[in-house]
């Protein structure tokens, strides 16, 4: 009896325990949830006033320990609305579009603020944005265009560095493209829809999206972000030189430059387009469709025939190219190994995507060096192959010699039973 | 000057006692003699891989790193080491033909019935250990498909209730396939094996030879009512130079598979590269890799790859042991054992063909 | 075998199936097998010696012999089957990377003036230990060791691959 009671003490004693270090671990956890009654009420609402609490603990500035009184005021800690929601406590209520700029820059704005976050977060964004299409146009009352909260969102903003925040790189387009490609609603702004739909085709988004190149440009990337605004047309140039820099620097010292400039003409969007930029092909040399130059140069000239050289320049190094790697794979079928050679096809084709790059100085000449680089490659590869299938031939003689000296040994043997057992 | 030097060991040996056997041993013949060269090839054949694969060991370097490389020198670089390498793999590949080609007419001119339980048993034992030489040959050269052909190889062993996952670490010398899978089956394809079926071999010669040629039941049966019909062959040497003859044309085949038909080297094994769609054992395994394939996912509450798995072992197991299932009413048995004979190699034939059809 | 046989001795003797001449047939046999012995034995021998490239150059490479290259300069050398740059630094120091851009795969090369490593693709910048500095790659380049011995300059990789 008394053991049992000693069972049922100590059970309880284990039991009161547990119970009340889970209570006391619960009100600390509890105790660290501030209490937020804008989000208690507010999450039961339906759109637009509802602002769950998964959405929000997901928003960067929530972790960071702001909450909805940091940008809307008032009073979180009262139920009453009367009072959650009174001028007195500082409540802006919903927060007017013209006015979301400078309240977000009333603190991104401010490098002291910022410092204690992240001391290499820019705090420029406002002063940007002044300068932008957006911008300007807001200041003079289009309140349509773009504030800080049409792209970054709302309650659940996330750092550009996380793939599902809408400024992620690979979600720009996306996040440019819900005004810029509705026809509706950019109907009182005189400027196309069509550039998400161009963007997708081209080989930069190609790029992002295949090749998870979060490198290649997007919107954000040619127009800026924050101070957007088209280049300006004789900018164009500059844009792209940031990373096609050779192209440029030949593109500078040629004379379509001066020509270009003169007749106000976007530099590479002339030949290459803006959004819908698709990988170049030799056909923009040619004169069929998808021809560039003789949009503008007449037949026969002196551009022309330049165009004709260097045309076939590129033609016949391709060629080249092509011959060869025919003769290794032809060779690699018939069990050569030429992986030596194949190595040095890719030298070839680099001297031939080089004669391409070399195109933007309009100079047949210097196409002229980097295409005799490639031939000396290429022809050499060329003969690589056609000697793996001399040695693939005199295999085949020895096979043949090896297999009629097997012949006379069965021939003998055959003959030799025969003899033996007569 | 060769008789001279048979004379000085014939004198310190007596050749003459150890030779003598072989001079009386006969062939009979009739009209499936030449079925009984088949074991014979197969023995050329291993020898012959013996040989090459000496001269490959010359040149190979064993190790992720540098396996693939080392074979493309062996082919590029090293004089004629197309040749030897070609010649091993084809081969290789011809051997596994001919040890099958010599079970299944053993099997059909019954030559397993007693008193020669012991030669089948060891040469079903041989079968296995060949079919093993070709599964960890084929990863050395440590290209793709190789790579991924292993290891869905060994996870098929690790599906064996039990002991699957102990004998999965054990041939795979971990939980993946890596260099480590490599070195361990370079020792199993040069020192392992070849030792067991040194062995093995030595056994199943001494047992044809103490035995002599065994006879299909209706000859023999033809011969006892009329000793007069029975027609022997010495085997030195009418026998022997005919085996040459075959053993002629084998290399010369070899010659031409490996001079018009190399074998190819493929793309260097990327351990952390997705399996490629599509991936297959190589031939001799297709029947049974097919057969895994056609079963279905669940068969009452047993997983399905496990029934197809341990299927295959206690078919294996039967096979091994099918001289002793040969009861006492032989001409009942002989009979069901000739039906399962041609349906299994019905069997093999068909769903190789199907497997290879099949994407 | 027999000279018992008197047919033998006439070959032409009806009562006897032609039978080739036993030298004919020696001939045939022996021609044929040290034929068959020539052609397996000279492969074999001939693969007996070692190629004048003896090292297979995975792991390691002779990349260039001491005085090929100018200080501040680079070149591009074949490692297994994948192009590398070798560096000669101002002070003197070598140093060896892979050439290939971590980008889109150019070549990259050694830039004298920018003492930097560039890909002329997209312009892509690497410093001399192989880190991205600038630009679109995404990675830094693979780093090699360097050895020199005697005038011989050898580049192997780091490590276990």
């Amino acid at each position: 009896m008394a053991t049992l009671r000693n069972k049922l003490r100590r059970l309880l004693a284990t039991g009161s325990a547990w119970l009340s270090g889970f209570l006391a671990l619960a009100a600390c956890l509890g105790y660290s949830q501030a209490v937020n009654s804008c989000l208690d009420c507010h999450s039961a609402l339906p759109a637009p006033l509802g602002v769950t609490q998964e959405q929000f603990i997901q928003d960067i500035h929530a972790q960071k320990g702001l909450t909805c009184v940091s940008c809307h005021g008032g009073d979180a800690t009262s139920y009453d609305p009367n009072q959650a929601m009174s001028r007195k406590a500082g409540w802006k209520g919903n927060i007017d579009r013209s006015q979301i700029p400078q309240l977000c820059g009333s603190c991104h704005s401010n490098p002291a603020y910022m410092r204690q976050y992240d001391p290499r977060l820019q705090t420029d964004q406002l002063a940007q944005y002044h300068t932008s299409v957006h911008g300007k146009r807001l200041a003079a009352g289009d309140t349509k265009v773009a504030v800080c909260t049409d792209c970054h969102s709302v309650h659940d903003i996330r750092p550009p560095s996380d793939p599902r925040s809408t400024v992620h790189p690979l979600n720009v387009a996306k996040t440019c493209s819900r005004c810029h490609s509705d026809a509706a609603y950019m109907k009182p702004h005189v400027i196309p829809t069509n550039q998400y739909a161009q963007y997708i085709t081209s080989v930069h988004y190609q790029d992002m999206v295949k090749n998870g190149d979060l490198s290649a440009p997007t919107c954000t990337t040619c127009h800026g972000d924050h101070g957007a605004a088209p280049p300006g047309v004789d900018k164009v140039q500059n844009v792209c030189a940031t990373c096609h820099v050779f192209q440029a620097q030949m593109y500078d010292k040629s004379s379509h430059k001066q020509a270009f400039d003169a007749a106000s003409l976007p530099g590479c969007v002339v030949c290459h387009g803006n959004h819908a930029i698709a990988h170049p092909t030799d056909a923009k040399l040619g004169s069929g469709p998808g021809a560039v130059c003789m949009q503008c140069h007449t037949p026969g000239d002196n551009c022309d025939q330049a165009r004709v050289v260097m045309l076939g320049e590129l033609t016949q190094l391709d060629g080249a190219i092509k011959k060869a790697d025919y003769a290794l794979a032809v060779a690699e079928a018939s069990g050569m190994e030429v992986s030596e050679a194949r190595l040095a096809q890719n030298q070839a084709r680099d001297s031939l995507t080089k004669a391409r790059v070399v195109i933007h100085s309009f100079k047949p000449e210097l196409v002229d060096e980097d295409v005799q680089a490639g031939l000396k490659i290429a022809n050499h590869d060329l003969q690589a192959g056609q000697q793996a299938m001399v040695e693939r031939n005199r295999r085949r003689v020895g096979l043949a010699i090896s297999l009629i000296a097997i012949g006379m040994v069965l021939a003998g043997l055959w003959l030799y039973i025969r003899k033996i057992e007569q | 000057m060769f008789r001279a030097l048979l004379r000085w060991l014939d004198e310190r040996l007596d050749l003459d006692g150890i030779l003598a056997p072989f001079r009386h041993k006969t062939v009979p013949t009739h009209k499936l003699t030449y079925w009984y060269f088949f074991g014979g090839i197969t023995l050329f054949l291993f020898v012959i891989q013996v040989l090459t694969g000496i001269l490959l060991l010359l040149y190979y370097h064993p190790g992720a790193s540098e396996a693939f490389e080392s074979v493309q020198y062996i082919m590029t670089r090293v004089q004629f080491g197309w040749l030897i390498r070609s010649i091993h793999s084809w081969a290789a590949n011809l051997m596994i033909f001919t040890a099958f080609a010599h079970m299944f007419s053993v099997l059909f001119l019954k030559a397993y019935r007693k008193p020669r339980e012991l030669t089948w048993v060891t040469g079903m034992l041989l079968l296995f250990l060949v079919m093993g030489f070709g599964f960890s040959g084929y990863l050395l050269p440590w290209n793709k498909l190789a790579f991924f052909a292993t290891t869905v190889g060994t996870q098929m062993a690790g599906e064996i209730p039990i002991i699957g996952h102990p004998i999965m670490i054990f041939l795979r010398g971990g939980s993946q396939v890596t260099g480590a899978t490599l070195t361990r089956f370079f020792g199993f394809h040069v020192a392992v094996l070849p030792g067991l079926v040194v062995v093995l071999i030595s056994i199943h010669l001494f047992l044809v030879q103490r035995q002599g040629m065994s006879v299909p039941p209706k000859v023999e049966a033809k011969w006892a009512e009329n000793p007069s019909l029975r027609r022997e062959m010495k085997f030195f040497p009418n026998f022997m130079l005919r085996e040459l003859m075959a053993w002629y044309v084998a290399i010369g085949t070899l010659g031409a598979l490996a001079a018009l038909f190399p074998w190819n080297l493929g793309v260097k094994a990327d351990p952390f590269a997705s399996a490629p769609a599509g991936i297959k054992p190589e031939w001799y395994f297709l029947f049974m890799y097919q057969t895994l394939k056609l079963i279905p996912a669940k068969v009452w509450f047993v997983d399905g790859e496990v029934l197809g798995i341990v299927g295959c072992a206690l078919i294996a197991l039967f096979w091994l042991l099918l001289p002793f299932f040969e009861s006492d009413r032989p001409t009942r048995t002989r009979a069901w054992i000739t039906g399962l004979g041609i349906f299994a190699l019905a069997y093999v034939i068909g769903m190789t063909a199907y497997g290879y059809l099949a994407k | 075998m027999g000279s018992s046989d008197p047919g033998m001795a006439n070959p032409s003797c009806p009562l006897h199936a032609p039978v080739p001449r036993r030298g004919f047939v020696g001939l045939l046999l022996g021609g044929g097998f040290l034929a068959t012995a020539a052609a397996f034995l000279y492969p074999v021998l001939r693969y007996f010696v070692p190629p004048p490239v003896a090292e297979l150059g995975v792991d390691e490479v002779v990349a260039a012999k001491v005085g090929e290259l100018k200080p501040n300069s680079g070149m591009i050398f074949r490692f297994g089957s994948l192009p590398g740059l070798l560096i000669l630094e101002a002070d003197g120091t070598y140093r060896a990377l892979s050439a290939t851009c971590t980008h889109l795969g150019c070549t990259v090369q050694y830039r004298p003036d920018l003492r930097e490593i560039w890909c002329p693709c997209h312009n892509g910048i690497y410093n001399l230990s192989g880190g991205n500095v600038s630009g679109p790659p995404p990675k830094p380049l693979a780093v090699f060791n360097v050895h020199v011995r005697g005038d011989e300059i050898f580049v192997s990789r780091n490590g276990e691959a």
